[in-house]
């Protein structure tokens, strides 16, 4: 237990005050230093730093909002629709709240994408930060998880058939698939069962672990520290500055210098979602899709079926393969295993391992079914982020110092994302299966060619402290 | 930040596409009379009229109708049925199965119709809009009328009185080498009680009123956008210039 603290009788109230707390619950005043007021954030911080506040700021507003949904919305097949529509209508401001909770959605996963992103040009993901970058990776595996389970309970069409063809994937698995797809339904079509187990996980279960990974992801990052635009680790430079004879020199305490970086970031932030909430709350069908707005009727499928947004460069790689994919596939792993028996310093046993793991591999993409590796490359596409801090062997971090051709890379990478996401709006066309077939391989190929391409070429001289103009 | 330039355009870019890809019939644009009380007022008299004998607008009360200018009194003498409370929602009267025997389906719910048939690159009022004035009449159809955007619809002209009766003018074009028939003009075969351009008139009407109560909250939801705007607007100049304050000593 920390010492007793006295403090002179004639010190003003408030210190008398915040010293009976201080002696009494210690903790909070600890937390409070080391995450905010003597957090010592590299000085050097740009735009892209923003966005861990403003997913912090989302989460918050999804929260208090989901709370006051929950109160007016019905998990019932029979009257979960009616109950949105009651929500829209008759509870007050319940237009607002629900708007906040669908235009939320959507800014949740523009925030997070931002923030992946600069994270992947940075190089927040190398050594020493590779677990907050898997925590960061776990709570988008989760946010896609309430989201989709979120998408059901207004029970429109769209809500219906979303989660009708999303379920039906996993029986796509082989031998546990179809009981898979069972478990989770608990039904045989998306019913009643379903949506009762979808609210229940939406309101419960997933935004606990939500929480969880979030606090996790914040206490791992102030544990390594941040990193910052140039990829210098500020730990290692001098040491001392205004504040601390200890810091480092190039930080800055998170609390003012960050927080007022971030209330103005918010109020941007803050000026684009009001305008999306009050001024187009639909966003052209994109952000609450026109067919919702129809109730769910599990006789009548709709024409067209897209996922939200938000999953659609997914759901492309998804729709991409295909049986001749495959073959495409196949000839990608054959020639993986020749170019590492070839070219890899490896030893005959483990030679003689990577091309027997190949044939299997082949042999199990020639037997099962292409749904199935489709549902492999969703998950997969997902999954591999995870596995980056391994992939990338640049001795840089930031792009800053990378060969100049990586900003081209980077620029195709995201292009190709962009590509993928609208593909995945559209309904299946030939030409629309080739580009994104062409666009599934390349995204796999950047992250699983990393280890090759990201030692090539001339990289420029780190410098030894942060760059920083003074305001 | 180039980078985030482009992939904004290309954003923007990606919903314009999006706008492009309607096909069909082309739809007309609907006037915007969601803030005319006068208009709102007659369309939910039609509506009453000639929509709720078969559809309902079962998420929609009566008494919401406060809202474009009518009161409980008015409301309850013009436009309720007899059995209705003031705080009921609008239920239409028909049996489900027999209209599902007469139409070959149950008439779809009102209440969100506006918002649920709107499309990339024209809204659900537009659609509704250009649906109901492009009825024409077919024999060979089981209801005798047959219409433009929506082929084969199971709805009679349900303002036929109004619009007597039409027969399209087809033309046939050329268009990258096929002949297709476009639509040239109408042929007015009965007359209806209204000249044709108070029939648009009142369809406009009716539409606006579809559009209001698919959402009643459309235009309050502007109105306080323009002031949470204004107000974020002045406040960002506090957070700039308190960001200045406080980062002017980091050197």
């Amino acid at each position: 237990m920390a010492e007793f603290k006295e403090i002179s009788p004639d010190a003003p109230t408030g210190q008398k005050v915040m010293n009976w707390f201080e002696n009494r619950f210690p903790t909070a005043f600890d937390a409070y230093r080391v995450h905010m007021s003597e957090y010592y954030a590299p000085k050097n911080f740009n735009f892209w730093y923003i966005f861990g506040s403003l997913a912090l700021l989302v989460l918050v507003i999804q929260i208090v909002t989901g709370i006051f949904l929950v109160m007016h919305y019905k998990p019932d097949a029979n009257l979960a629709f009616a109950s949105v529509e009651y929500i829209m209508r008759d509870v007050p401001w319940g237009w607002l709240i629900r708007y906040m909770h669908s235009t939320g959605a959507s800014a949740f996963f523009i925030v997070v994408y931002l923030h992946m992103y600069r994270g992947l040009i940075y190089g927040s993901y190398r050594k020493p930060r590779e677990l907050v970058w898997i925590f960061g990776c776990a709570i988008f595996l989760v946010l896609m998880a309430e989201a989709f389970m979120g998408y059901l309970l207004p029970w429109g069409q769209m809500s219906y058939w979303g989660a009708q063809v999303i379920v039906n994937l996993f029986s796509a698995i082989p031998f546990i698939g179809p009981d898979l797809a069972l478990l989770i339904r608990g039904d045989y079509v998306v019913g009643d069962a379903t949506l009762n187990r979808f609210f229940s996980f939406h309101v419960i279960a997933v935004p606990l672990v939500l929480l969880g990974l979030v606090v996790a992801h914040l206490l791992a990052l102030h544990d390594v520290g941040s990193n910052n635009p140039d990829g210098v680790e500020i730990k290692a430079g001098p040491k001392g500055n205004r504040w601390s004879p200890t810091a480092p020199t190039d930080g800055v305490p998170f609390h003012p210098y960050y927080t007022v970086h971030d209330v103005f970031g918010v109020t941007v932030f803050l000026m684009v979602f009001s305008a999306i909430v009050f001024f187009a709350p639909e966003f052209g069908g994109y952000f609450l899709e026109f067919n919702n707005f129809i109730p769910a009727d599990p006789l009548k499928t709709p024409p067209h079926i897209a996922p939200v947004w938000y999953f659609t460069p997914f759901y492309s790689m998804l729709r991409a393969i295909t049986s001749e994919m495959m073959y495409a596939l196949i000839a990608c792993v054959l020639l993986g295993a020749v170019l590492g028996v070839v070219k890899a310093k490896l030893s005959t046993v483990m030679k003689g391992a990577v091309v027997g793991g190949a044939l299997v591999l082949v042999a199990l993409m020639l037997a099962i079914d292409a749904k199935f590796w489709g549902v492999v490359a969703m998950g997969g596409a997902v999954i591999i982020l995870f596995f980056l801090p391994w992939l990338d062997n640049s001795p840089v971090k930031s792009i800053r110092y990378r060969p100049s051709w990586n900003k081209w890379l980077y620029a195709v990478f995201v292009i190709n994302f962009l590509i993928l996401g609208y593909l995945g709006v559209l309904p299946p066309s030939p030409v629309g299966e080739r580009v994104s077939q062409v666009g599934t391989l390349f995204y796999f190929g950047f992250f699983l060619l990393m280890p090759w391409w990201s030692r090539l070429g001339e990289f420029k001289p780190v410098p030894a402290r942060v760059n920083f103009k003074p305001h | 930040m180039k980078k985030m330039l482009l992939g904004f355009a290309l954003a923007l870019g990606l919903s314009g596409t999006a706008l492009a890809a309607g096909g069909g019939f082309p739809i007309e644009k609907a006037p915007d009379r969601t803030n005319d009380m006068a208009a709102l007022q007659n369309g939910a008299k039609i509506f009453v009229n000639y929509c709720l004998s078969c559809h309902s607008a079962a998420y929609m009360r009566y008494n919401r109708l406060r809202d474009i200018g009518l009161t409980d009194k008015q409301i309850a003498e013009n436009l309720t049925f007899p059995t209705d409370k003031i705080g009921d929602t609008m239920k239409s009267a028909i049996d489900p199965k027999l209209a599902k025997e007469w139409f070959g389906a149950n008439p779809p719910d009102l209440t969100v119709i506006a918002r649920s048939r709107a499309g990339h690159g024209y809204s659900g009022a537009d659609y509704i809009y250009t649906l109901l004035r492009t009825y024409y009449r077919d024999e060979t159809k089981a209801t005798g009328w047959n219409n433009m955007v929506f082929p084969n619809i199971g709805m009679p002209n349900p303002l036929w009185e109004l619009q007597g009766e039409r027969k399209p003018v087809m033309e046939k074009v050329d268009s990258h080498g096929h002949e297709v028939e476009v639509l040239k003009g109408w042929e007015q075969t009965k007359a209806g009680t209204m000249t044709p351009e108070a029939f648009d008139q009142n369809v406009g009407d009716l539409v606006a009123y579809l559009q209001w109560m698919g959402e009643p909250a459309q235009n309050t939801r502007v109105r306080i956008g323009v002031w949470v705007l204004l107000f974020l607007g002045i406040f960002i100049l506090v957070a700039w210039r308190l960001n200045a304050a406080f980062w002017k000593d980091v050197k």
